[in-house]
């Protein structure tokens, strides 16, 4: 089975908008959609899910705070309570506004550095990484949308080309 | 244009009324002298409240007791004496508790313990007479200040060019409308003190002051009539920029002519400058100067970001009122969302000044600013980490979700969690200089409140009445009204 995609390139955001809206509307199936910049709207209009990635944060951060009390407890309470300049080392609450600091860096730390790496891992993002664009204008000043074929490749290239694409091409996906 | 409506009306007038009765209930139970003290002492002893106490010192009270019988005085005084003797401890922090444990149990002693009795009636009897004055001084604070955090996000407003908040700037205009009638209360209160109808503040006693190195040693700045030329200097400035702008922005609206869009714009930022430094010194003057051996550096700062945030809930409250009875149509959720990451974002910073000033002196540990913390932590516990809860812990989790700020009830919920917390914050501030250990949230605290807040919404819904709810002059109106998030 031939693993056909039209290439519609536009050289507008907001052509491209009103594209991807006439596309969803027409019922074809936009495959992806390849902009040099964060074009507002853009997911909304292709009826993207929302993304879950600031939960992941939240839950991230409660991880970074349940570290750094399970660490200062173990260190400064459980372990080796020392009598350090007079601070009460007899329980975690009575000498807690001094672990406050480090448990609100820990939270802010675990918060960022995991949501990030969730990011990378999400968007399949490394060094090395083989670059994904299927056209090198896409990166500088045009929108691409790709359009999976089924059958009805001249129906859809007229369909394509009457949104206000600037060029329109069939391209063989492996 | 906006009508007042009757619930309204009807509303304010009530809570005015049963403030007012709950506010002249306050002033009608305090003791008028040392013998109504020395009955409350003496049902307190046996109440659980001192619970502990008593039966801590139970048992050399009653060895006191044979020797103390044939001179009259009952174990009640007895125990009340040596209560003083720990509270004093406790509280003043003044003399070595060997010293003071000593004279409490020594039986030889006995002339002492009269001695010490007395002074220990005389000063509940202060406490409790500051009671009622202490609360209707909050109360009246709380409420202004929430008009004045208002003014501040105004100007901000202005100052900033905002394109998302000028459909709001009617609503913002009424709340400050209250500043003039709210200021002058607070400046009756001020001036009452300064003529010592009450003893809300210390340093203003000439008897105290005779006595006191350190507040001689402030008396250039502590003194009555600089005080009140302070106050007076303050509200003037804030007042007058208020009348100032909204003048303008009902010209801006009248004539389209965009030269008071410019004024007020200079306006709002020299008022900003005016009032970080008279904010700042407002917070010295009327919260701090309570306890007038503490002093704080952020204290400023820290008093600014209580009643800011208040005010930005107080906005969102009001608008959310307004536009749920169809009033703001062109208000829509993405100025409720912005409003809500404003408390969110405010609280976390109140949180961060709070603990910044606790942790700080907490650290160092240095006794003449501890006691500040020592005397909430041990006789505030409730409301000193209560407040914690309510102005950081709830709204962190509760307004942290984008859906969240979208929806009316949730907003309104931590609106209103939100000031309770902060009517607490200012009470924690006051109360423990005022009336110290024999605190309560009663009908005198209450009533305050209910009465300045009628008045306070009286005032506003009245002001909303006076100009259409939308500012169609100002040049950045349609973009606030398609404003979308």
């Amino acid at each position: 089975m031939s693993n056909k995609v039209i290439h519609a390139l536009y050289n507008d955001d907001d052509v491209l908008m009103d594209a991807v809206k006439a596309t969803r509307k027409a019922h074809h199936h936009i495959e992806e959609v390849y902009t040099p910049f964060p074009v507002h709207g853009l997911d909304k209009a292709m009826g993207l899910a929302p993304t879950r990635i600031a939960i992941c944060a939240f839950l991230y951060g409660l991880t970074g705070l349940t570290f750094a009390t399970w660490l200062l407890n173990n260190i400064m309470i459980s372990d080796w309570p020392q009598d350090i300049g007079g601070k009460p080392s007899f329980s975690y609450l009575q000498n807690m506004p001094a672990f406050v600091p480090v448990m609100f860096e820990e939270t802010v730390f675990f918060a960022a550095h995991l949501m990030v790496i969730t990011f990378y891992m999400r968007s399949k993002l490394w060094p090395f990484k083989k670059a994904e664009n299927p056209d090198v204008r896409t990166t500088d000043d045009h929108f691409l949308m790709e359009v999976s074929v089924n059958n009805n490749e001249d129906e859809l290239t007229s369909f394509l080309q009457s949104t206000g694409a600037v060029e329109v091409k069939v391209v063989e996906k492996h | 244009m906006y009508t007042l409506s009757s619930k309204i009306k009807n509303l304010s007038i009530v809570l005015m009324v049963l403030g007012l009765l709950g506010i002249g209930y306050g002033f009608f139970s305090a003791p008028k002298n040392t013998e109504d003290v020395e009955k409350i002492l003496a049902a307190d002893a046996h109440g659980s409240h001192h619970g502990a106490v008593a039966s801590h010192e139970a048992a050399p009270a009653s060895a006191e007791k044979n020797e103390t019988h044939h001179e009259s005085v009952t174990v009640k005084d007895t125990l009340a004496t040596q209560e003083h003797a720990v509270d004093s401890v406790i509280a003043h922090a003044e003399a070595p508790v060997a010293d003071h444990a000593k004279k409490a149990h020594d039986a030889t002693s006995h002339e002492a313990h009269a001695d010490e009795h007395a002074e220990h009636v005389e000063h509940v009897l202060h406490q409790l007479q500051n009671k009622p004055w202490s609360a209707l001084y909050i109360g009246a604070l709380f409420v202004f200040l929430i008009s004045l955090g208002v003014l501040a996000f105004y100007a901000i407003q202005w100052a900033a060019q905002a394109g998302w908040s000028p459909a709001l700037f009617r609503v913002m205009e009424a709340i400050t409308a209250y500043l003039v009638p709210g200021g002058i209360i607070v400046f009756v209160i001020l001036v009452l003190s300064g003529v010592h109808i009450n003893h809300l503040f210390v340093w203003m006693d000439p008897e105290v002051v005779a006595e006191d190195h350190l507040i001689q040693g402030k008396s250039g700045y502590l003194n009555v009539p600089f005080f009140l030329i302070r106050a007076a200097v303050y509200l003037a400035g804030w007042i007058l920029y208020r009348s100032y702008t909204r003048k303008n922005s009902i010209a801006l609206d009248n004539t389209g002519d965009l030269s008071f869009y410019k004024k007020n714009f200079k306006a709002s930022a020299a008022f900003l400058a005016f009032f970080l430094v008279s904010e700042s010194m407002m917070a010295w003057d009327w919260i701090m100067s309570v306890d007038p051996h503490w002093f704080s550096t952020l204290f400023g700062w820290y008093v600014f970001a209580s009643f800011f945030v208040s005010g930005i809930t107080v906005i969102a409250l009001i608008t959310l009122h307004l536009k749920s009875n169809g009033y703001l149509e062109f208000v829509n959720n993405s100025h409720f969302h912005d409003l809500a990451k404003f408390m969110f974002g405010i609280s976390v910073f109140w949180t961060y000044l709070w603990f910044s000033q606790f942790m700080l002196m907490w650290y160092s540990n240095i006794p003449e600013e501890v006691t500040y913390f020592k005397m909430r932590i041990e006789h505030f516990n409730l409301p000193f980490f209560g407040m914690v809860v309510m102005n950081f812990v709830f709204p962190l989790l509760i307004l942290i979700n984008t859906d969240f700020k979208r929806v009316p009830w949730i907003i309104t919920m931590a609106g209103i969690v939100i000031l309770c917390g902060h009517y607490l914050d200012f009470y924690n501030m006051i109360t423990p200089a005022t009336v110290g250990e024999n605190w309560f949230i009663g009908a005198a605290e209450i009533g305050s409140v209910a009465f300045f807040g009628g008045l306070f919404l009286f005032v506003v819904f009245n002001a909303l009445t006076k100009a259409p709810l939308l500012a169609k002059g100002n040049p950045l109106i349609e973009e606030s009204k398609h404003f979308h998030y």
